[in-house]
């Protein structure tokens, strides 16, 4: 967990939940990391994460509902990634999603959203109303930009 | 006028090989013509063998995943096969952390793949 006087000042756009909207404010979070000298497998964990959760906010927060405003907040610096999609939904319990990797529900089509934000960040918290997920991933020191990713 | 396709689908020995034309497969509408264009393939093989070629795909979301599920389905209920074909690492990791490895026959060169499907 970041540390009070570590919080860095964050950036907040409000987008609706379309295509153009998601690649704009990804591109924005993903441009900073660059900046920042983030290897390529952070910025692969951090657009996968970052687009499970935009779509978890459209497709479960607004049931599909483009139109509805989704609250994006991000901030980068040399150390770690942090961000926060808020939707206007009202939220759901994690809990009563199945396990996606139980071999019982491996050939379920859906529910494996979550497991992989929490699979390609390093802190993940979702609000007691479940429409707001905070999510961090730190800074892999052991490779820099333009290095391969780690084989798994 | 007609939508571009999304897949590049090459026949060989009777079997299917399809490669991306996207190297991102996020966005729900893109993957929706896909899993649309992957059923019509299906669909028009009585014992479908298919290879999945991921050598140009760098992104691959949750949704992706689903669909390539019901695609697989799809070719189990026709007896036929499915492989999976050059998943690079960060999208192997994908399959790696959902467990999907299991679900999937992957194989890390078309040649293998070429071998596994005709089995």
């Amino acid at each position: 967990m970041c540390s009070k006087a570590e919080q860095p000042d964050k950036q907040r756009v409000t987008i609706c939940g379309l295509r153009e909207s998601f690649d704009e404010v990804q591109e924005s979070v993903l441009d900073l990391m660059r900046q920042n000298q983030y290897c390529d497998h952070d910025l692969f964990s951090v657009r996968v994460a970052f687009e499970e959760a935009l779509a978890n906010a459209v497709l479960h927060g607004h049931q599909g509902d483009t139109t509805s405003e989704i609250d994006v907040l991000w901030s980068v610096t040399s150390e770690f990634v942090e961000i926060e999609v808020i939707d206007q939904g009202r939220g759901y319990d994690p809990q009563t999603i199945p396990d996606p990797t139980a071999n019982e529900n491996l050939t379920l089509p859906s529910g494996r959203g979550l497991a992989m934000i929490r699979a390609f960040m390093n802190e993940v918290h979702l609000n007691e109303r479940g429409n707001h997920l905070r999510m961090v991933r730190h800074k892999d020191q052991n490779h820099t930009q333009g290095a391969e990713f780690p084989s798994a | 006028m007609a939508e571009t396709s999304m897949l590049q689908i090459f026949e060989q020995d009777g079997i299917t090989n399809v490669e991306f034309v996207e190297t991102n497969i996020l966005d729900e509408i893109c993957i929706s013509r896909i899993g649309d264009e992957l059923s019509s393939v299906v669909e028009r093989k009585a014992c479908p063998k298919v290879i999945l070629n991921f050598k140009n795909v760098h992104a691959l979301s949750s949704s992706a995943l689903g669909m390539l599920i019901t695609v697989n389905t799809k070719i189990g209920d026709k007896n036929g096969k499915l492989v999976l074909a050059s998943l690079d690492g960060p999208i192997r990791d994908v399959f790696r952390i959902t467990k999907l490895d299991k679900a999937f026959s992957i194989c890390d060169t078309l040649a293998d793949a070429m071998g596994s499907v005709r089995k």
